[in-house]
């Protein structure tokens, strides 16, 4: 099980929920759980989300999560 | 210089080489954009709508196509319907379809035989507009009742009840803020403004798009990325990416500006419809500035709490931004989670709106939003700092992110250099220079997380031993100088002994823009890891010709050698031997690499600006003025130094005398270089800088990242010196000569 | 409109093309005459990226017509290096001190530079930066430009 942070804008989407634990070994496992679990999530994810697991902004689905990592759900960014 | 004096295990990396493009460069041999030509070419023109907003009632282009030598018009019935998304914006602002949306929207556009004769016939293209009202003032698109620019924008995120044209709404934060703003000394509460601003590159847009019946297509461009322009013309006109091959050109700067699509779909469209002539379209000047970039406009609100001490105990921003109008292009979020990045923070709140307005589609320019959130945070904090009596470096000093620190925007920081920054600044003679009478003293810190994105890199070695990589992010600062060095120095080979190529699409997988300070960190990562693999197989060579097993030979200056004395006593085979001998023993030798590049690793930066002001006209003269960032690490330390007086160059423009003037006709009046009048030569002083690194463990040699963080802090540390040289605080760019006067004679609190 | 025929010198070369009244001498250079080193990043005279010498003065092509240059001597920056490739001094410190990123506004700079040493062989950095004023760069911030330029100067007065 890994703990989501979300933003304050998605807890309408959640019940209210600034974290949720969902199952999930990666970060496209993870990203799916939330949709499964709070279907209201959907149209954020679809939209695109940046993801930082353990400090570090990664990209794809395919990112590894272990077990204990920080992970924190970002509005995409986009560089110059 | 401050970074000779750090030692380093290297031979090359950190040395300050010839950048390879050099030679063609100062001799006028580079071909950039509008340099490119092909047989049969034709030239096209683009009509604009003059007015902000509008129906197209009909546009009638019979007096054009009259004309003897013009072959073609397009409009937006040449274009596929019903795209969706950003795809949609792509297409709609490259081409209106029943409405206009701001001044210098494209309408129509038709190709001739020659620059002059398009020009001619893009006159007679009747457009009958339906003028519509318009608005373009950020705030003013907030209200309830401004005119609405496009019902249903909004997504998900806009909670009912918002007015018509805020399309995005973003909020989030840590801890308790109440308790944190009842536990300061000092709360204070400011709103602050910022202009849009335009890239500025030099070098206008330009291409030259060719696409027959068959839907296969070529174009030459100037681009910071070729696979964007690739899938944003295939998106916008319906194409197969794979048919459409794009060659970058040498880019005259891009800043963000160039990530993206105006007129190349066009030419592609007008060349299809003129039987696969290649059409070749320049702007000039003015289309630059009404119709690409530019930089969202800001309305903000922040609100600190500190103590006396100087601890930051709560932070609240409430930011809205408009893009333009198309939705998603505001970089709303961004600034908002690099206002407060560089400070640690027990309560933070981020509120965010994206505002559509009669403007163009925003683009990305260099740190997207920070440069926003740096101007109101860190003028802010800078006030706090003056009301009481505290240094401004320690009180960052004290606020500072470290690693194992939650950063504003949520996640743990890794390794950050930010108090190396702050030491390394505070240690600098330009801290300690006396000021004379109408001078103040500045300081701001900016932020930037750095990037990866889509990365792919092949290199190979040639039959002499020396080396080609090729590489799909477009060289717009020195890279291919800070590639070659990486590769040599991995290779064990002379740097003039690699060639680094930016190659067009079909020769790579994809590569998005050299864009977010990418380019150096994954580009260079990918370079490094390829050549690795050529390294194993020239390994493997050599082991096979020793009869030895592959993993007793190791790589050492340049030749494989057998890694002990019980591997096998056998001199070094040097790479221009394994080299010569390659058909002989398994053909080419190659290595690639593809991926995300992880190990991102962020950069923060801090500035001070010595300004003086006359109190008789407003003017302000920046004096002295010091940029001392993180690099991780300088693989080439004249182009970083580079990048961070470039971006301190723009943020003095933005801060003093850029902006995006409109008139009461929503029509933008200062579209020519005259009037959006960037830094001069003898507008700046020598900018000073100080490299500091503190190695990006995410990278092979330690690489975060320099093009982007340097444009944020020159924004506050120039306000926030202007203040300490009047005691005017000015909360709304650019500080113009008569805003500067204005606040001045209004009393200490402009 | 009919063209006008147009004889002049340059970088050394008698030349011969056809302009329309309406086209800029940089039109004429970059289109007719294959020229495409000076480059055009204005139109209006604003930012220099067109500079070139004219019967010896710094100009902006964008701001000349092409049938102007009838009879007279055009300097470009195709012509600044020796005939045998041996660069100005102007361009080997130009590359010596990273003072191009994009490189675009880089052959009007050198070119204006070049006029600048011409009348002035040992300009003060206040001199050199007021004399390129007219040439935009939006990448360096100008500070390597300066130090490149005053380098270049020091070296032709050596050579001297």
């Amino acid at each position: 099980m890994v703990e989501v942070n979300l933003w304050s804008g998605l807890r309408r989407f959640t019940g209210d929920l600034a974290a949720v634990t969902v199952e999930a070994g990666t970060t496209g496992e993870m990203l799916d759980a939330l949709v499964a679990a709070f279907p209201g999530l959907g149209p954020a994810i679809a939209a695109g989300v940046s993801v930082a697991v353990d400090g570090e902004i990664v990209n794809g689905r395919h990112i590894p999560i272990t077990r204990g990592a920080e992970i924190y759900l970002l509005q995409r960014l986009k560089g110059g | 210089m401050a970074k000779d004096e750090i030692k380093t295990p290297f031979k090359l990396v950190g040395t300050r080489v010839p950048r390879p493009d050099g030679l063609d460069k100062v001799t006028g041999r580079a071909r950039y954009g509008a340099d490119f030509s092909a047989p049969g070419m034709l030239f096209g023109a683009v009509v604009r709508s003059p007015h902000a907003h509008a129906r197209i009632r009909k546009i009638d282009a019979s007096k054009a196509l009259a004309l003897a030598g013009v072959k073609a018009v397009v409009t937006r019935a040449d274009f596929p319907t019903g795209l969706e998304g950003e795809k949609w914006n792509l297409q709609d602002n490259a081409m209106a379809g029943d409405v206009a949306f701001y001044d210098g929207h494209a309408v129509a556009a038709v190709a001739a035989t020659s620059a002059l004769l398009a020009k001619d016939a893009a006159k007679l293209i009747e457009v009958d507009y339906e003028i519509l009202p318009h608005v373009t003032d950020v705030d003013e698109a907030m209200k309830p009742d401004a005119p609405v620019i496009r019902a249903g924008a909004a997504d998900y995120s806009v909670p009912e009840g918002m007015p018509p044209n805020v399309v995005r709404y973003l909020d989030f934060g840590h801890g308790d803020l109440e308790a944190g703003f009842a536990a300061a000394d000092l709360v204070r509460e400011r709103t602050y403004k910022t202009e849009a601003t335009h890239q500025g590159y030099i070098e206008p847009h330009a291409c030259v798009g060719q696409l027959g019946a068959d839907g296969k297509g070529e174009m030459w461009v100037t681009t910071q990325g070729q696979w964007y322009v690739r899938w944003m013309c295939a998106a916008v006109l319906g194409l197969d990416a794979a048919q459409l091959r794009v060659t970058p050109s040498e880019i005259g700067g891009g800043f963000g500006g160039k990530t993206t699509v105006f007129m190349e779909p066009l030419s592609l469209a007008l060349s299809r419809k003129a039987g696969g002539k290649p059409v070749k379209i320049v702007m000039d000047r003015s289309e630059v500035l009404r119709a690409t970039g530019p930089t969202a406009s800001a309305s903000m609100d922040v609100k600190l709490g500190m103590t006396k001490d100087g601890t930051i105990t709560a932070a609240r921003a409430e930011f809205r931004m408009q893009g333009g109008a198309y939705t998603g292009l505001s970089p709303v979020g961004e600034a908002l989670q690099c206002a407060f990045a560089p400070y640690k923070l027990p309560a933070v709140s981020h509120i965010g709106y994206e505002v559509l307005a009669n403007r163009p589609k925003a683009a990305a320019y260099r740190a997207p939003g920070s440069p926003m959130g740096a101007f109101a945070a860190e003028s802010l904090i800078d006030e706090m700092c003056r009301e009481l009596g505290l240094d401004p470096i320690e009180v960052r000093l004290k606020n500072a992110v470290t690693e194992g620190d939650k950063s504003s925007y949520g996640p743990t920081f890794k390794s950050i250099g930010l108090k190396e920054v702050l030491a390394a600044t505070q240690a600098h003679p330009n801290y300690a220079v006396p000021l004379g009478p109408n001078q103040g003293r500045g300081v701001a810190t900016g932020f930037w997380f750095n990037y990866n994105g889509d990365t792919s890199v092949s290199m190979a070695i040639a039959e002499d031993g020396t080396a080609q990589v090729a590489v799909g992010t477009p060289d717009i600062g020195g890279s291919r100088a800070s590639l070659g060095l990486m590769v040599a120095e991995t290779l064990g080979i002379p740097y003039e002994h690699v060639r680094v190529n930016v190659v067009e699409t079909g020769a790579l997988g994809v590569n998005e823009p050299s864009h977010g300070s990418r380019a150096t960190f994954a580009s260079g990562k990918a370079a490094v890891l390829a050549t690795q693999e050529a390294i194993g197989e020239m390994c493997r060579r050599a082991a096979a010709e020793w009869g030895i097993d592959p993993e007793a030979v190791e790589w050492v200056d340049g030749a494989a050698q057998p890694s002990g004395p019980n591997a096998g006593k056998f001199p070094p085979m040097p790479i221009a031997e394994i080299a010569g001998n390659m058909s002989a023993t398994g053909g080419p030798i190659c290595g690639h690499w593809q991926g995300l590049p992880e190990g991102v690793g962020a950069s923060f930066g801090t500035h001070v600006v010595d300004v003086e002001v006359d109190p008789e006209t407003g003017k302000t003269t920046v004096l002295r003025y010091l940029v001392v960032q993180d690099a991780g690490r300088a693989i080439h330390p004249s182009y970083v130094e580079g990048q961070y007086q470039g971006g301190a160059a723009q943020g003095i423009g933005w801060a003093l005398n850029e902006e995006y003037v409109y008139g009461t006709d929503g029509r933008l009046q200062n579209p020519i270089f005259l009037d959006y009048r960037i830094p001069v030569a003898s507008d700046l002083p020598m900018i000073d800088t100080v490299i500091v690194e503190v190695p990006n463990p995410g990278h092979p040699f330690g690489v975060r990242g320099v093009g982007e963080t340097g444009i944020a802090p020159p924004l506050p540390a120039i306000a926030n010196a202007i203040a300490a040289a009047t005691g005017a605080r000015l909360r709304h760019l650019p500080m113009t000569p008569p805003k500067v006067l204005a606040a001045i004679r209004a009393g200490a609190d402009g | 409109m009919s063209k006008i025929h147009v004889s002049a010198t340059v970088n050394g070369d008698p030349v011969e093309f056809l302009a329309d009244p309406r086209e800029t001498l940089l039109d004429c250079l970059r289109d007719h005459l294959d020229l495409t080193g000076s480059k055009e990043g204005c139109g209006t005279g604003d930012c220099g990226a067109c500079s070139v010498l004219l019967d010896g003065r710094l100009v902006c092509s964008c701001l000349v017509l092409g049938v102007e240059a009838e009879g007279k001597r055009v300097e470009t920056i195709e012509g600044m290096a020796e005939p045998g490739g041996e660069l100005h001094p102007l361009q080997r410190k130009f590359i010596e001190h990273a003072a191009l990123q994009c490189g675009f506004c880089t052959p009007g700079i050198l070119v204006a530079s070049k006029a600048l040493l011409a009348r002035n062989p040992d300009p003060t950095e206040e001199e050199v930066r007021y004399w390129l004023a007219g040439n935009l760069c939006r990448c360096t911030g100008y500070d390597k430009i300066v130090r490149a330029v005053m380098d270049a100067a020091a070296d032709l007065r050596g050579a001297a």
